[in-house]
């Protein structure tokens, strides 16, 4: 019998998550303290919502009640790592950065590049965070090869496993996946790996109109080119600047980097990839949003924004992120929403000033599944306790 | 072994296939002895199972109409594809509707900027790249039954095929789907753009082997066909180097597009059947095949050949075209039916090991067959540690199928032990829902259960597969039941 590792404090305004404070905030250290907590809560009929390394709290809607903030900070082992199979079993307090730092001691990553700083690879999963290189790798739903959750109940639930090829069951990964944390507690997470490329090579291009990128984008994406990311940064009705990353063996991302220049008709050639490749754009005044469209859709998408917006695009993946001027985003979202709509394009909102929170419909249409996923939720946590008010359609 | 059942003649059946006829045509729904025969198994025939009826729809109505009445009169159904599946997935009941979807084949054009396209679930799936080739687009799943295999089949499976090891399987290729629910409801999962608020049901559906509703479209992603693809065969006098080699390949930092592996039975079947020319003497074969930007493809090949060559490979063949290449494929794609030429029967299992257990799982499994006095041919992706063991058998010799059946069932418990799966690719379906128990825990079960509940609280869409046993959706987790309402009923049997 190990002695328990479980922290208890009441809560306070730095633990609000959309304005509301939880009562009391407790951080166990292990999986069954996880499930002794989630199951106290059950008798006692709490509100429960996790959270990992806190950083895209606003990504979902604020909650509508939190009698317990469950922080997981506390499961921070890295479980096993198996280079030779290339998996690797972490708790989901683990930090991204930790892991991923631990990996390349052995020549290899997780193809997960999220930008926020502290992201655990919990909050990873519940939120459904990714990066530039989504383009190559992929995003959590193809790289999550087992989970292990705790349900409203306190039971402790697996899916998956450890082998990369594994189709026994339903595969509950992809539920878990952007639920945040509406269906139960992310405790455990299982991940293919690859093999750290050992050369990069950059081609940027500047461009006067930000919504010329769509059709070279397009260009690239037809191309045998094979980047590890295609990146704008720029702004709604202005200039921007297009980041083609190859990253392989050296040979290889030469020739490509060479190849991108003849197929973009020109741009610069580095190696060094610059810091703000890959960060959201915009600041704490803007609302932002994140976009996905059909990855062609690009430039109308980007023509659909207010002149102005801070815009960074995975732009050969269909996924845009806009930092829309405050001022304008209570009128302008649903026009956005409906001028989309005909790429199959939706908007979510990650984080808005404090005033603007409650006045945004946080994630938009949601079309003819949202019963089927009412369902679900009902029957995951049928007392709604799990991060009530979070989700889609107020699950 | 083989489950024999008579279709049910009951006016519950004589009823609902009336009421099937008005509703889609009295041409598509077969409930004759003789025709509805045809379908009574799938790529698993030792399961079999005469359906009570069969409608062969043409449209989504057909499907929403069928799937609607059956709900309506609490009868089960089984979707079903080309019936290639060989975990016995698309066992008809006989006290339900067999719904076969292959003639829903009609194939969108293809998006090529978004590099997608949207086909209904009867299409095959070597269709679906031959109508993207002229945009010099492919779609990456290719399951070695991909001549006569339905997307409809491979979304139910989840299929995977030789090239998962770069390109994932079937679940990383499908962007949305229609589904319509057991109660007729249609929903659309997914889309055309690659994210969309709210859970991912189209990931739970994908590989839910038709427990939670029947796929009437598929908006399939396509993938830019690569600059070069390089295949090499390489011969080996053991299989520890064979699978050293393909350990070296992925400790270099290379992710081949395939790598595939067969030992010495698996060589000498193949060889029998289609000629392939594989290494006279070899113990075991590996194909190994990279693709991408020409530069690095070449740089890599000569990498690998490299690290074949210190394994003790005797001898290397490099395809110098297509035709070639295809010959080396020819073999490993063949080798499932090929070993019909040296065995009167045969069993195929799908079990999953981590990579690097390969050696010793394998020397087990030779152990296990001695003991038996059996012979398993081993066939697998070896890249993804995705086994395929061929247990041969005798029918005509007394004991010797059951012997068989014991040993086949034995690796998969060797594979779970291992730290592996029952199923890589053919999913769990009739043949292996005994085993779930033996994978996952009762409370993993009941979880999974929860999805099943929240799609089918009815229980009728194709019950008795995947899980090992039936649950009532009312039910508290943790409390199951032995019987099915449909069998407590006396309306069925549960097999």
């Amino acid at each position: 019998m190990t002695a328990p590792t479980v922290t208890r404090r009441a809560g306070g305004p730095d633990d609000a998550i959309g304005g509301v404070v939880p009562r009391e905030v407790v951080r166990p250290g292990t999986v069954e303290e996880v499930a002794d907590v989630v199951r106290a809560a059950a008798a006692d009929g709490l509100t429960v919502v996790p959270v990992g390394g806190r950083s895209k709290l606003t990504w979902a809607a604020p909650p509508e009640s939190c009698d317990l903030l469950l922080d997981v900070t506390g499961l921070d082992r890295v479980v096993e790592h198996v280079a030779g199979d290339l998996t690797v079993v972490a708790e989901a307090g683990v930090r991204l950065a930790d892991l991923q730092a631990q990996l390349g001691q052995a020549g290899q990553l997780l193809g997960l590049d999220p930008p926020e700083d502290g992201a655990t690879l919990g909050g990873v999963v519940s939120a459904n965070a990714s990066g530039p290189r989504r383009l190559h790798y992929g995003t959590t739903r193809d790289l999550l090869i087992g989970t292990t959750v705790v349900l409203a109940d306190g039971t402790v639930a697996h899916a998956g496993g450890k082998v990369v090829k594994n189709v026994a069951g339903y595969d509950l990964g992809k539920l878990y996946t952007g639920a945040h944390g509406t269906l139960g507690v992310v405790v455990s997470t299982t991940w293919r790996l690859h093999p750290v490329p050992p050369a990069r090579r950059l081609v940027t291009l500047e461009l006067p109109d930000v919504a010329a990128a769509g059709p070279l984008s397009v260009a690239l994406a037809r191309s045998t080119l094979t980047p590890s990311a295609v990146e704008l940064i720029g702004t709604a009705g202005g200039p921007g600047r297009l980041v083609v990353l190859f990253e392989s063996i050296a040979e290889s991302v030469a020739d490509q980097a060479r190849s991108t220049v003849a197929l973009l008709g020109g741009g610069e050639e580095s190696e060094d990839l610059p810091d703000d490749v890959g960060r959201r754009p915009g600041g704490a005044d803007d609302v932002l949003l994140r976009l996905a469209h059909v990855p062609a859709a690009l430039s109308p998408v980007l023509r659909a924004l207010p002149a102005g917006t801070a815009v960074a695009a995975h732009a050969a993946t269909g996924v845009s992120y806009a930092a829309v001027p405050a001022g304008e985003a209570v009128d302008m979202l649903p026009r956005l929403r409906a001028a989309i709509a005909e790429h199959d394009g939706t908007a979510v909102v990650l984080r808005a000033p404090e005033g603007l929170v409650g006045r945004l419909d946080h994630w938009g249409p949601v079309g003819d599944a949202l019963d089927l996923m009412r369902r679900v939720k009902e029957r995951f946590d049928p007392e709604r306790r799990m991060s009530p008010g979070r989700f889609v359609g107020g699950l | 072994m083989t489950a024999i059942a008579e279709p049910d003649t009951s006016q519950r059946t004589a009823d609902l296939s009336e009421r099937l006829r008005a509703a889609v045509g009295t041409e598509r729904v077969l409930t004759d002895r003789t025709q509805v025969r045809t379908y009574e198994c799938d790529g698993l025939a030792n399961f079999k199972v005469t359906p009570a009826i069969v409608v062969l729809a043409e449209n989504r109505q057909h499907v929403v109409d069928t799937v609607r009445l059956c709900s309506e009169a609490g009868v089960p159904f089984v979707a079903r594809g080309s019936g290639t599946g060989l975990s016995g997935g698309a066992l008809p009941r006989a006290d339900g509707v067999l719904l076969v979807t292959s003639r829903l084949r009609s194939i969108g054009a293809v998006d090529a900027d978004n590099r997608q396209v949207t086909v209904e679930p009867g299409v095959i799936n070597l269709w679906v790249t031959r109508d993207a080739t002229p945009f010099d687009l492919a779609y990456a799943p290719d399951p070695s039954s991909q001549l006569v295999c339905s997307i409809g089949g491979n979304v139910a499976e989840n299929a995977g095929g030789a090239h998962c090891l770069k390109y994932g399987f079937t679940v990383n290729h499908v962007l949305g789907a229609e589904v319509v629910l057991p109660d007729g409801e249609v929903v659309h999962l997914g889309g055309r753009a690659p994210e969309h608020p709210g859970y991912d049901l189209l990931g739970a559906f994908i590989g839910s082997e038709g427990t939670l509703g029947v796929a009437t479209e598929l908006t399939l992603r396509l993938i830019r066909v690569p600059e070069a693809v390089q295949t090499m065969l390489v011969g080996y006098r053991s299989v520890e180097d064979a699978a050293g080699t393909v350990s070296d390949i992925i400790a270099a930092g290379i992710v081949p597009a395939a790598v595939e592996m067969m030992d010495a039975l698996a060589i000498e079947a193949a060889e029998a059947a289609v000629s392939c020319g594989y290494p006279e003497g070899a113990v075991a074969v590996l194909v190994i095949e990279l693709d991408g930007p020409e530069v690095e493809v070449e740089a890599q090949f000569r990498q690998v050949e490299e690290i074949a060559r210190r394994r003790n490979a005797f001898e290397t063949r490099i395809a110098a075209d297509a035709a070639e290449r295809a010959l080396m494929w020819k073999g490993r794609k063949s080798a499932f039916a090929a070993v019909g030429r040296i065995s009167p029967s045969y069993f195929v299992q799908d079990g999953v090991i981590p990579r690097t257990k390969l050696p010793e799982v394998l020397a087990e499994i030779d152990r296990m067959a001695d003991e038996r006095g059996l012979r398993v041919a081993n066939v697998f992706h070896a890249g993804d540690g995705n086994l395929h063991p061929l247990v041969l058998f005798d029918d005509a010799v007394e004991g010797q199928a059951h012997e068989a059946e014991e040993l086949a069932g034995a690796i998969l418990e060797l594979c779970i032990t291992s730290g592996g799966s029952i199923t890589g690719e053919h999913g769990v379906g009739q043949e292996k829902r005994m085993k779930m128990g033996k994978q996952f825990t009762a409370e993993d079960l009941d979880t999974m259960q929860l999805v099943r509940c929240a799609f089918d609280p009815d229980g009728i869409a194709n019950p008795g597969k995947v899980f090992p046993t039936p649950r009532l959706c009312g039910e508290r987790p943790g409390v199951r039941t032995g019987e099915h309402p449909v069998q407590a009923a006396g309306l069925g049997e549960v097999f």
